[in-house]
């Protein structure tokens, strides 16, 4: 079953703003799938008209085979939002702000009282329950909207930018929750910047550029596609002069550094053994950027 | 199970996910107006005391009688409706309004919980919290004047009716308002000279026969007569008209809220 199917989906805006222009975009259940783009590229319209935020100008969305525009209340119990703005009162407390938020989906508060402190204690905010939200760093505030999105337990979980602002080591347990969360059945659609992010955990990816897919597909089969990759070389010895390394595109960034653009018929031991034979020692490689997001910025560059 | 079996029972659970829905607003809201009890139930208290002091005790002696009760007496019930008014008002447009603001409305929008199920929601804050400034005035009212209570159902039944009517108002408001000054325009401009010309402090029939009439254009008056005539069972206006136009004005506010929301306005791109 898709647990999002969506078909030719449009969106003008009053301004005269096309945010999107007949996309077409399904998820299959149990996938974890990112939707990448730059800036204003129509990742948050999108899921501002799956989660009825926003209203749609023409095309189909539906939600487990719920058509939003005919079972609405259906398809908005199958989904739980972590939008990319703190949209919670920062008055109320953690505990009663998760609470609510199940009364709103019809659960019953005793369940609720026990579903807000299972999240919650997951996602290590137990200990802030009756401090005011307002108070809570600003990880804390995303885990906090996570916790509020589960506690009606979805089958889809959509997070706008769940990690933007949140430091390494917060993010890197946020990850793990969440591919926790999918192996245990939940279907998660990810937007994210952090293409390192969409790498790690996305099995499946989406490329949204000007509110129209320019590819979509496996994660890795995506990445095969790639033609070029670049590298950066550390060197062991100032380098005076760069010395002929034919078929290689190399740029010398400073005395010490090499970046080299690899293509996918080339061998990457050839450059080492002309680099060895101009007694060049390499201490260290790694990629410029990482591969997605080279795939990234090649589509969204036309790059190819 | 058969088919029409099934279809009932989830007929049934999203009846009762809507209740529970719904009752959690209406906590959240009450939850709010008594946390908040400095901003909401303290200052009517304050303003409504100067009143009786000033309006009732010193200016009131100078007055003499008005409806065959002293003016202490006739005006007591006008200024508790206007306070059940102000309140009832203020509490929805604030509150709805905060939650655009904040975004966290976003909480409610994403919800299964039907919009006419969210209207009424918030609707019971501002009742709730007219209700409650209703009770405290009233106490106020009590240590300035008696008061005798000559039919306690229609009293009861107008100050919810109004309360009702006001929450509504407050929400098209709140719905419609883009910056918190749009929040406070209605209020001053519109809300407190439809409530001072609608017979709190006078009996209509003082006034010339042309003012008489524009002033029975102002649907507070209706309110405020039938209020007086629960109380001091005197009135401007006849109790049924006063009903019927009561009852008018919610039915219309109710609609224009719902369609307001099932369209998205002020909350939806």
């Amino acid at each position: 079953m898709q647990a999002l199917s969506i078909h030719g989906l449009a969106k003008t805006y009053k301004n005269g703003v096309v945010a999107l222009k007949g996309i077409d975009f399904d998820v299959a259940e149990g996938e974890f799938t990112a939707l990448l783009g730059p800036n204003g590229a129509g990742k948050t319209t999108t899921i501002g008209i799956v989660t009825s935020l926003v209203n749609k100008t023409s095309g189909t969305v539906k939600v487990f085979d719920y058509d939003i525009d005919t079972h609405m209340d259906r398809a908005k119990s199958c989904i739980g939002l972590v939008p990319q703005e703190i949209n919670f009162n920062q008055f109320e407390k953690p505990f009663d702000i998760v609470v609510n938020q199940a009364g709103f989906y019809g659960i019953p508060r005793k369940l609720a009282k026990q579903r807000a402190e299972k999240y919650l204690k997951q996602l290590s905010l137990w200990d802030k329950r009756d401090d005011i939200s307002r108070n809570l760093s600003g990880g804390m505030k995303r885990r906090l909207m996570i916790a509020r999105a589960l506690v009606h337990e979805p089958r889809l979980l959509i997070l706008d930018e769940p990690t933007a602002g949140v430091d390494i080591e917060i993010r890197r347990s946020m990850w793990d929750f969440l591919k926790k969360i999918n192996k245990e059945g939940i279907t998660i659609i990810l937007t994210t910047h952090y293409l390192e992010e969409a790498e790690n955990l996305c099995r499946r990816v989406a490329i949204i550029d000007h509110g129209e897919i320019i590819v979509q597909g496996r994660t890795r089969e995506l990445l095969e596609k790639l033609r070029t990759e670049t590298f950066v070389l550390n060197l062991r010895k100032p380098l005076a002069q760069l010395p002929p390394l034919d078929g290689y595109a190399v740029t010398q960034v400073d005395d010490t550094t090499l970046e080299v653009e690899v293509s996918k018929s080339q061998n990457i031991n050839g450059l080492f053994e002309l680099l060895s034979k101009d007694d060049v020692q390499v201490l260290s490689m790694r990629n410029k950027v990482n591969r997605l997001e080279e795939l990234f910025v090649r589509l969204v560059e036309g790059k190819g | 199970m058969t088919a029409s079996q099934l279809a009932e029972n989830i007929g049934a659970s999203r009846l009762r996910a809507n209740y529970i829905g719904f009752q959690t607003i209406v906590i959240k809201e009450v939850v709010r107006v008594l946390r908040i009890w400095i901003q909401t139930l303290v200052p009517p208290a304050i303003s409504m005391t100067l009143y009786f002091i000033i309006f009732g005790g010193l200016i009131g002696r100078r007055v003499g009688e008005m409806g065959g009760y002293s003016y202490m007496a006739y005006i007591a019930p006008g200024l508790i409706m206007m306070s059940v008014i102000n309140n009832s008002y203020v509490n929805v447009v604030s509150s709805f309004f905060g939650s655009k603001f904040g975004h966290y409305i976003e909480e409610l929008q994403v919800s299964p919980l039907p919009n006419y199920l969210i209207i009424l929601g918030y609707m019971m804050g501002g009742v709730v919290r007219g209700i409650l400034v209703a009770v405290l005035i009233t106490i106020i009212a009590l240590f300035f004047t008696r008061l005798h209570l000559v039919h306690p159902l229609i009293t009861v039944s107008v100050v919810i009716l109004t309360a009702v009517l006001f929450s509504l108002g407050g929400l098209i408001n709140a719905i419609y308002a883009k910056k918190f000054d749009d929040v406070t325009i209605i209020p001053t401009f519109i809300l407190t000279p439809l409530t001072y010309l609608g017979g709190v402090f006078y009996s209509i029939h003082l006034l010339p026969v042309f003012w008489q009439n524009v002033s029975r254009l102002d649907p507070i008056l209706y309110m405020v007569s039938a209020f007086r005539y629960g109380i001091l069972g005197v009135s401007d206006i006849g109790i049924g008209t006063a009903y019927a136009i009561i009852l008018l004005f919610i039915l219309g506010l109710f609609c224009i809220s719902l369609w307001l929301l099932n369209r998205g306005v002020g909350l939806r791109s």
